[in-house]
Formats: structure tokens, sequence, C-alpha cells
């Protein structure tokens, strides 16, 4: 039994999937800063004064993290138009499902690095005269932000790798341009074996970094 | 004179380029009581633990009732090292106890458990007999009403008295101390050294690191000031304590100021 | 806009709902169970002197860490049988996928237990004139099984959330079903958000059951 392997197919169809890297490198850019800016903002909702609030921001967070991120995906392109009552396209219903899947595991992690600062330093800072704003502002997210670096990078490698779910709505990145040259060349193990190379190489930095962070984090405290 | 149990000849410890040991001859016999003392850093601790191969040691012999341990192995240049096998370790660490500085004790386990373990374990012991010997033992060290509470549950005095049941436990012929009461609460380190007195008192045979120079003085049968890797002085604790014939043992026993007879 | 919901057609579908509930289970569990075998196999080679133990299984969970699952779902179903020109089903493909890939993460999970553990207590164990293996037995693995317990949980929790990439395959698991329900009752909005409430539900099951244990194992502390 020898299989004859055939890379000029790869090759010659290198441009293709470099474009679907752009697509996926677009997904991955938008839907980590949509998911970072809304994850805060639940993190606010999940420490605020008002318990309705607390519970909503909860619930938020819960059923995002409970259910899977294929689901979320399909929920936005198939059910959720019918809510709005506009039809989505694939990449943006792709873009707000992985923008508030991320968002909710943003917030715990914001909210663990805030609840981290000692009480004392909000009060000291008040204390000052500054407005809770300010306070958040000046004091309290720089060193959030410092301590929660690790697990931002983290969040950020999943999510690279969760934009690959966008291919099952169509949407041209990686996987689908994968998945559509591996069915019409019936070549699936060069094709897709590449693909996996590809998305190793974009992601595996991230990881090197995420793993320099921790190490760091744990020599300086 | 009674027979050598435990024998070193020419024995090196390497860490690299670093030689922590220079050619150790020692003889411990049986019913001895043999106190290492010496600055930090000299190399007391990877004495004991080449004693029962928790180090490999780089060069020279350890003979246990005068058989040597591990077999020489020639290699093509000419050189002769000794090889050791894993069963043979084992064999030589249930007849050379130790107790470490930090205890060690399993966590998991209750004291009693913690002192049957190695009975049931290694010397596949019933259990009941087991248990008979870990009651010994424990009693030995004054310890008998702890036997269901977790290690978390004791003082570290507690804890290093069951450590010292735990290999006691085990009857070896020789018990290696490497510093038993260095990480203990001063309240805490005369009880230990009580039961290790108590010990001494049954005519076990045994090397201790220690920097209780007044309890070395009292227990220990012979001194010996380990320093640059070799030893620097040795005698009975009054010749190496008291009348220290060299500068280097002299210097040393200064900074222990503290000490008294 | 008004919208008139109708969940009655949707729970018609409750019996093919429930064979896919079922379909999730079976190969969560099928994953679970290979994916923690062949997890212990990759820590124990990682943890070995030898290089050319320790060399591969790094790269193996290296390479498993920083790529899509969805890529291991299609390269078993469709790259693997063309090389080795055999034929797999889709639940043997997508349990292989999620099993190496899992295997990755729960090899993390138990040499992270195994290394928690400084050198002190393997040394009491050898000590004593215990085997490496009487020590590992004896020792460690009991102290470091109940530090597992909690990473173990939240890798199996994701596993469970990731059989949802089988419907890929047209696995009958829950979303493949919820797909069916929804072209045969053309009520995407009712059908997903009854799938999302199911996944809700079934988590959180899982996770009270998990939490439960939890407390149970690690009681002694
Ligand atoms: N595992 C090791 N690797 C490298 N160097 C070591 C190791 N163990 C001990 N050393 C070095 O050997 C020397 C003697 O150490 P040790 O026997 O612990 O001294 P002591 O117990 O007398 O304080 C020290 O310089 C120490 O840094
Ligand atoms: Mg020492």
């Amino acid at each position: 039994m020898a299989y004859e392997w055939d890379f000029a197919i790869v090759l010659e169809n290198l441009p293709v999937l470099l474009r679907g890297l752009g697509v996926m490198l677009q997904l991955w850019l938008s839907a980590l800063a949509f998911g970072l800016a809304a994850g805060f903002v639940i993190a606010l909702g999940r420490m605020a004064a008002a318990a309705p609030l607390r519970l909503l921001a909860r619930c938020y967070v819960e059923l995002f993290r409970n259910t899977p991120a294929l689901i979320q995906l399909i929920w936005f392109y198939y059910a959720f138009p019918i809510v709005i009552g506009v039809q989505l396209t694939p990449f943006a219903a792709a873009v707000i499902g992985l923008s508030l899947n991320t968002s909710a595991y943003a917030a715990e992690i914001f909210r663990g690095g805030m609840q981290a600062v000692p009480r004392g330093q909000w009060e000291g800072a008040s204390a000052l005269g500054m407005t809770h704003a300010a306070v958040l502002r000046r004091v309290v997210l720089p060193q959030v932000l410092r301590l929660m670096l690790p697990a931002f990078t983290n969040r950020a490698i999943e999510l690279a790798k969760t934009t690959s779910l966008a291919s099952v709505l169509a949407v041209q990145e990686l996987m689908y341009q994968g998945r559509l040259l591996s069915a019409t060349y019936y070549r699936p193990m060069e094709i897709l074996t590449t693909v996996a190379l590809i998305y190793f190489m974009v992601i595996w930095p991230g990881s090197l970094l995420s793993a320099w962070l921790e190490r760091r984090l744990a020599r300086h405290g | 004179m009674a027979d050598i149990v435990l024998e070193t000849r020419g024995l090196c410890k390497r860490f690299g380029p670093i030689e922590v040991l220079r050619g150790i001859d020692l003889q411990v016999r049986a019913g001895e009581r043999i106190a290492i003392i010496g600055g930090s850093g000299s190399g007391k601790s990877t004495l004991l633990r080449c004693l029962n191969f928790m180090e490999t040691p780089s060069e020279g012999e350890v003979l246990l009732d005068g058989v040597p341990i591990g077999a020489p192995r020639r290699h093509r240049d000419g050189r002769v090292t000794t090889a050791y096998s894993p069963a043979a370790l084992c064999r030589v660490r249930q007849r050379v106890g130790m107790v470490f500085q930090q205890f060690n004790l399993f966590p998991h386990m209750t004291v009693i458990e913690n002192v049957m373990e190695g009975l049931r374990t290694v010397k596949r012991l019933p259990r009941a007999e087991a248990r008979g010997k870990a009651l010994a033992q424990l009693h030995r060290v004054g310890l008998a009403e702890k036997l269901d509470a977790y290690p978390a549950r004791l003082s570290g005095g507690q804890q290093q008295r069951v450590a010292i049941a735990r290999a006691l436990a085990m009857e070896p012929e020789v018990m290696l101390f490497d510093e038993p009461t260095s990480s203990l609460d001063p309240e805490l380190v005369g009880e230990v050294l009580r039961s290790i007195r108590t010990l001494a008192e049954d005519g076990t045979t045994m090397l201790l690191v220690t920097h209780e120079l007044g309890f070395a003085f009292h227990v220990a049968t012979r001194v010996i000031f380990l320093a640059d890797g070799v030893f620097h002085e040795t005698g009975t604790p009054d010749a190496v304590l008291r009348h220290p014939q060299r500068e280097r043992t002299r210097a040393f026993l200064a900074s222990h100021a503290e000490f008294t007879f | 806009m008004r919208y008139d919901w109708d969940f009655g057609a949707v729970l018609a579908q409750a019996p093919l709902l429930l064979d896919g509930l079922i379909g999730t289970l079976r190969i969560a569990a099928a994953a679970i169970g290979l994916g923690v075998a062949l997890g212990l196999v990759l820590a124990l080679m990682r943890l070995s002197p030898r290089w050319l133990l320790r060399w591969p299984a790094a790269a193996f969970v290296e390479f498993y860490r920083n790529t899509p699952a969805i890529v291991h779902f299609f390269w078993f179903y469709f790259a693997m049988p063309v090389v080795l020109d055999v034929s797999l089903d889709a639940f043997l493909a997508a349990t292989l996928a999620l099993a190496t890939q899992s295997a990755a993460f729960y090899a993390e999970v138990f040499r992270g237990g195994i290394r928690s553990l400084g050198p002190g207590q393997w040394e009491a164990g050898r000590a004593l004139g215990m085997t490496d293996g009487q020590a590992m037995r004896r020792i460690i693995l009991p102290q470091a099984m109940t530090r597992m317990v909690a990473p173990f949980l939240e890798r199996s929790f994701e596993l469970l959330k990731t059989t949802s990439l089988a419907s890929t395959l047209a696995y009958g698991e829950l979303l493949f079903r919820a797909t069916q329900v929804n072209s045969a009752t053309f009520r995407p909005l009712e059908t997903y958000t009854v799938l999302a409430g199911m996944y809700v539900l079934l988590l959180f099951l899982f996770s009270s059951a998990a939490g439960f244990a939890e407390r149970r194992m690690t009681a002694f502390r």
C-alpha cells in the first residue's frame, strides 16, 4: 500500500490558503478587540452595586461559557436575524458570535484581576478625592492589566483556534478554503495537514509568549 | 572493637565543576554516634546523602557490613567506575535510615500510616505485624496518642518525631540525621533532641549533622569537622569541641559562641 | 417587529433531540476514556529522563494545543483514511480527533500535578527503600491526583462542548439532530434556542456532579 503524495497541489493553491489566512486574521483581531471591550463592560456589571445588574451580567457570562462556541455562531447566523429582522452576512454573524463568546471569558479575567487589587487601594485613592472612574483608570487598571496579561494571551490563543468554526457558516477563512480545496482536488491529507501547520505557525508564537509572560509574572510577582 | 557497619573509601562527589567531597575515608562501628559539624555548604548533607545514595558518589566506594555496594565497571579508556543497580540501592536504603531537615512526611497519610508505609510497601509485612512495629516506634518517640492525625495537624516537633519513627520502623542498621532540628521553632527543638537521645541510649548507630554543639558534645562518641571536602579534624567530643588543634576548627567554634556544655 | 414564538413544533421533535443527547454523551465518554489513557502515557513520556521519549511527546502536545479542533476532525475523517486506505465512520473519526486533542491537554494536567510535588516526597519514599515505581504509586500519584481534579474537570468540560464539532462529520449528536429538527420545522430561532438551553442544562448538571466529586476527593485537607 503506497500512498502517492502530491504537494504540488498545495503549492499551486497556496495563494488561496493565504487569502483564507487573511480572513482568519481579520476575524481574530476584530473579535478580540470587540470581545475585550465588551468584556470590560460586563465585568463592571458583574461588580455593580445593583443586584439585578449583577445577576444579568452573571447569566450572560454563564450562558456563553456553558454552550459550545459552534452553537453560538450558528445561533447568530440562523436565529438572531429573525429576532432583529435583518439578515447578517456570515462574516458579521461570526464576528458577533466570536466577540460575545470572548467577552464572557474576558469579563471573568477582568473581574478576577480587579478583585485582586486590595480594597485599601480603592479607598486610599478615593480618600485623595479621585472619582471612582479615575481610581479605576489611574490606579486599578494598570496593575490589573499586567497581572492579567498571561490570561488574556491565553484567551487570544483560544480565540484564534475558535475562528476556524466560522468555516461552518461558509466564512471564507483558512479552514473553509482548506475544506473546499481538499474536496475539489481530493487531496485531503496534503491540504489539511498544510492548513494545520499554517494555524500552528500563527498560534504557536502566542503560546510561547504566554508561557514567557507566566514565568516572568511568577518570578517578579 | 565492634565491627565496622558502614565504611567509605576515597569517596568523592562533584556537582559539575564543584568538588564537594574530596576523598572521604570513614569507618562507622556498631553503636557509634558520629556528629558531623561544619560551615554551611561544606558538604555535610552531601556526605550523608552519599551514604544512602540519595546522591550517587562520583568516585570511591561505600561498604555496608564490609560488602562493597554496586559493581565495578571498566571503561574502554581504562577508568573503573561503580555501577549501581536500582534494586541494590533499594536494599541498601532499607538498612540505612534517613531523617530529613524538612521532615518530608506523607501528607495524605495519617501518622500510623506514615510509619507503616515502608513496612507494608517495601518489606511487605502483613498489616497487623506492620501496625505492631509502627506502634512500638511511635511509643518510643512519645507519639502513641496521635495515630490517626494527619501531619498537617501536628507541630513541627511532632512531625519530626513521626519521621524518626518512620525511619526506625524499618529497623535500619544505621540512622542518618540531617540537621533534624534546624527547621524547628526553638521551643520545639528539645523534644526532638530528647527522642534522638533515647535512641542513643538504646545503642543505635547514627550519623548526625547538627549545629547543636552542646547536644553533640553530650551524645556523640566522635565528632568530625568537615571543611573543604575533607575531614579537617576528628576526635572525641572533648578533643574536637573543647581542645581543637587546628585554627579553622577554632574559628568555626568561635562563630558558634552561644554553645555551652 | 413582532415574532410569534412557537416552541410546539420543535418540542414535538423531542425524540430526535434526545437521540442527539445520547450521541453527545456517547462520544464524550469514549473520548474522555481514550484521552485520559493516552494523556497519561504522554505525561509519563514527558517526565522521562530519555529525550527519545520526551521529545515526541512534547511535539505532540504542542502541536495539538496550537491547532484548532475542527482541523483534527476533518483530518481524521477525510485525510487519514485516504492515506491508510481504511474507512472510519463518523463516530470513530470524531472520537479519535477529540481523544487525541484532549490527550494533549490531559497530559499537561497530569504532568502539572506530578511536578507540583517537590523532590522531598520522592526522596522520603526512596529513603525507605521504595523503587521509583512504588514511590510514584504510593506517594506521588495519590497526592498529585487531588491537585489534578479541578483542571481535569475543566478540560472535560471543554471536551463536552467540543463534541458539537462532530456534527460537521454528520454524526448524530445534539447539534446535528438540531439541524435536522430545523429543516423539518423551519423554526431556527426556537430550535437553536432549545439546543442552547439543553447544553446549559447538561453542563450545569455535569459541573454540579463534578463539584460534589471534587469536595469528596479533597476532604483530607
Ligand atoms: N544537587 C546539587 N546540585 C549542585 N550543587 C549542589 C547540589 N547539592 C549540593 N550542592 C552544592 O554542594 C555544596 C555542599 O552542599 P551541602 O552538602 O548541602 O552543604 P551543607 O549540608 O554542609 O550545608 C554546596 O556548595 C551546594 O551548593
Ligand atoms: Mg545541609
